[in-house]
């Protein structure tokens, strides 16, 4: 088993998980309070990538990352070489990638919980941050839950935003799933099926985790689901 | 208060906004609320206007209509949840809103307590926590001892670590009061908070609440769709129905002889009719109306034409029966008629009497024992002049 690419796919999908907790949860709150009369076109932009073909997003990441763009010239202005083909360009283009799947649980979480609730926050005199922390992420927690471990699943399994942007290249971009192509490229079915395994089991666990927390398994009354 | 009335009802120009203190401590100064609040929804053919203005001094006012009446939206608009078309809002010389002046205080700072129909417990926060969550700038310590202070005052001191899910539906009540009391705000909104509860849970919750505000002595809009919650409470009630002031007073004047249709629906005034008045007896004081089946009633002279039509409206435990035709009364309207059903409902009897219009009467069962009632039976029905109502629609 590649335990490297197992190493740098962990690495990876949890760096993006923590990136998206950070940058998805005022995403998910703005679109969850948003009246604004063209929500919906921010809402389809951050759905995108549930569509897009994998390639089509890294060739576009691709494109924004190199010399030619912007990005790519501050980034290497800044730290000496480009974001194409490396670790940070691969976390760049996953956040991408990942963004719906933190953000859309996220929103209708916060959705859920009982305008009431915010209601009467503000009467008592909180600010809007103040409601967000104490009243409105606590009982959202599942929403948040799931968000993190989709975002971490579906990052680790990505393969082919990581091929365009990231290339194949062991410690620093190759991933699980490349690996995994690399070995049956290379008719090394043994070394394949135990990575894939690894892989199996990991998301198996972490769709289990996503499933249970719906269905509230360990139940608390004020959960997502069951808030009035 | 003045300073407050003057903005509400009269054009200040050239003015500047006082500025608004944070604090609402009472220093023995009366702070009344004085309300002119304007809101449209909706539009099309058929949009809901709400359009009120009033003052509301310390104490508690019952506001009362029925739904969709426009009470929660204008409790909305005081707490400044929904921003009004146009008016303008006071406590005292605080100016929540004004609309000429463009004053559009934040929800967060206008300290009012506001206890909605639901309660809005969180259900995550312990009764403590709850209690504490408006004193957030208060030092721990002093968060401690106010929010004991006031779960004692509500008898609730005992439920501090617990959470809502798991304390009774009027130990909710208490804790939602205490929660919103503790901010020491200057108006209290109540929507609906007591409707579910037993009567004797509701009354002593009030008796603390009078207790309370004997201390503070803030206006308490108190919203209600029941009858007896009006009779109950009221100092003083604001009737409203479909966004306008129907109404105001105490009960008796507002329910005891309504003169809107609504108010007396609301006010349990089960028999009504559309009537013709036929005579004015000006001598009498009294008119004589009909109503459909060509049944006469003598009904107190009010300002009306002969021939106009009005509603005539009476309770049904003002109705004497009698079962044979009584003689010697002072009642002047004695109809006969014909008892066509009983029901029970609790300590009631209900009565249906066809006298060509049915009339529905209130009995108790030993009544209808002594007077062996079934029906089929004929009956006579005696109602005293001025136990008839008129109401405009």
């Amino acid at each position: 088993m590649d335990t490297q690419a197992l190493f740098l796919s962990l690495k990876l999908a949890l760096s993006v998980c923590a990136i998206l907790m950070v940058v998805g949860t005022p995403v998910a709150y703005w679109l969850s309070v948003s009246r604004w009369r063209w929500k919906f076109l921010v809402e389809s932009v951050v759905a995108m990538p549930l569509v897009l073909p994998p390639t089509v997003l890294g060739f576009y990441v691709l494109v924004a990352l190199g010399p030619r763009s912007p990005l790519g010239r501050a980034y290497a202005a800044l730290f000496g070489h480009g974001l194409a083909f490396t670790f940070a360009g691969l976390v760049f283009a996953s956040v991408l990638y990942s963004l719906p799947f933190a953000v859309q649980p996220m929103a209708q979480a916060f959705e859920s919980v009982d305008r009431k609730l915010v209601n009467a926050s503000a009467v008592l005199g909180a600010s809007r941050v103040r409601t967000f922390f104490r009243i409105i992420l606590p009982l959202a927690r599942n929403g948040v839950i799931v968000a993190a471990v989709l975002s971490f699943a579906h990052t680790l399994g990505e393969f082919g935003v990581v091929l365009m942007v990231g290339g194949d290249i062991p410690g620093a971009t190759r991933t699980v799933s490349i690996a995994i192509y690399d070995n049956v490229q290379a008719l090394n079915y043994a070394a394949a099926n135990t990575t894939a395994l690894a892989l199996l089991v990991v998301s198996f666990l972490a769709l289990a985790v996503v499933f249970a927390v719906n269905r509230q398994a360990w139940r608390r009354p004020w959960s997502v689901a069951s808030s009035r | 208060m003045a300073a407050a009335v003057e903005c509400c009802f009269v054009p200040v120009k050239g003015r500047r906004a006082k500025p608004v203190s944070n604090t609402s401590q009472n220093s023995g100064e009366v702070r009344g609320l004085a309300a002119r609040v304007q809101k449209q929804f909706g539009s099309g053919k058929d949009p809901f206007q709400l359009s009120v203005e009033f003052t509301a001094p310390p104490g508690i006012h019952i506001l009362f209509g029925p739904s969709g009446a426009g009470k929660t939206t204008l409790l909305e608009c005081l707490a400044g949840l929904s921003r009004p078309d146009g008016g303008c809002i006071a406590v005292g010389e605080r100016v929540l809103f004004d609309s000429a002046r463009e004053i559009d205080l934040p929800v967060a700072r206008r300290s009012i307590a506001y206890v909605f129909q639901t309660l809005a417990l969180f259900p995550h926060l312990t009764v403590e926590g709850n209690v504490q969550y408006g004193l957030a700038h208060l030092p721990a310590q002093q968060k401690q001892s106010r929010a004991r202070a006031v779960l004692e005052s509500f008898r609730v001191e005992q439920l501090l670590h617990r959470k809502p899910d798991e304390i009774s539906g009027g130990e909710r009540q208490r804790v939602a009061l205490a929660r919103s009391l503790v901010t020491d705000p200057c108006l209290l909104l109540l929507d609906e908070p007591l409707a579910a509860l037993d009567p004797a849970t509701k009354s002593t919750i009030i008796a603390d609440l009078r207790e309370w505000n004997a201390a503070h002595n803030i206006p308490i809009l108190y919203v209600t769709h029941s009858r007896e919650e009006v009779f109950a409470l009221g100092e003083r009630v604001i009737a409203l129905d479909r966004g306008r002031i129907l109404a105001q007073g105490t009960p008796q004047e507002v329910l005891a002889a309504p003169r809107h249709e609504m108010l007396a629906q609301a006010a349990g005034f089960e028999n009504l009719f559309d009537a013709t008045i036929t005579a004015l007896h000006e001598a009498h004081g009294t008119m004589t109306c009909r109503i459909a089946g060509g049944v006469e009633l003598e009904v107190p002279l009010a300002r009306v034409a002969a021939g106009s039509a009005v509603r005539l409206a009476i309770r049904a435990g003002d109705i004497l029966v009698a079962t044979e035709p009584p003689r010697g009364l002072s009642a002047r309207n004695v109809i006969p008629g014909k008892l066509l059903a009983l029901e029970r409902r609790g300590v009631t009897v209900v009565a249906t009497v066809d006298c060509g219009p049915r009339f529905e009467v209130h009995l108790t069962p030993s009544a209808v024992h002594a007077l062996d009632l079934h029906a089929g039976r004929d009956l006579w029905l005696v109602i005293k002049t001025y136990s008839c109502h008129l109401v405009w629609s």
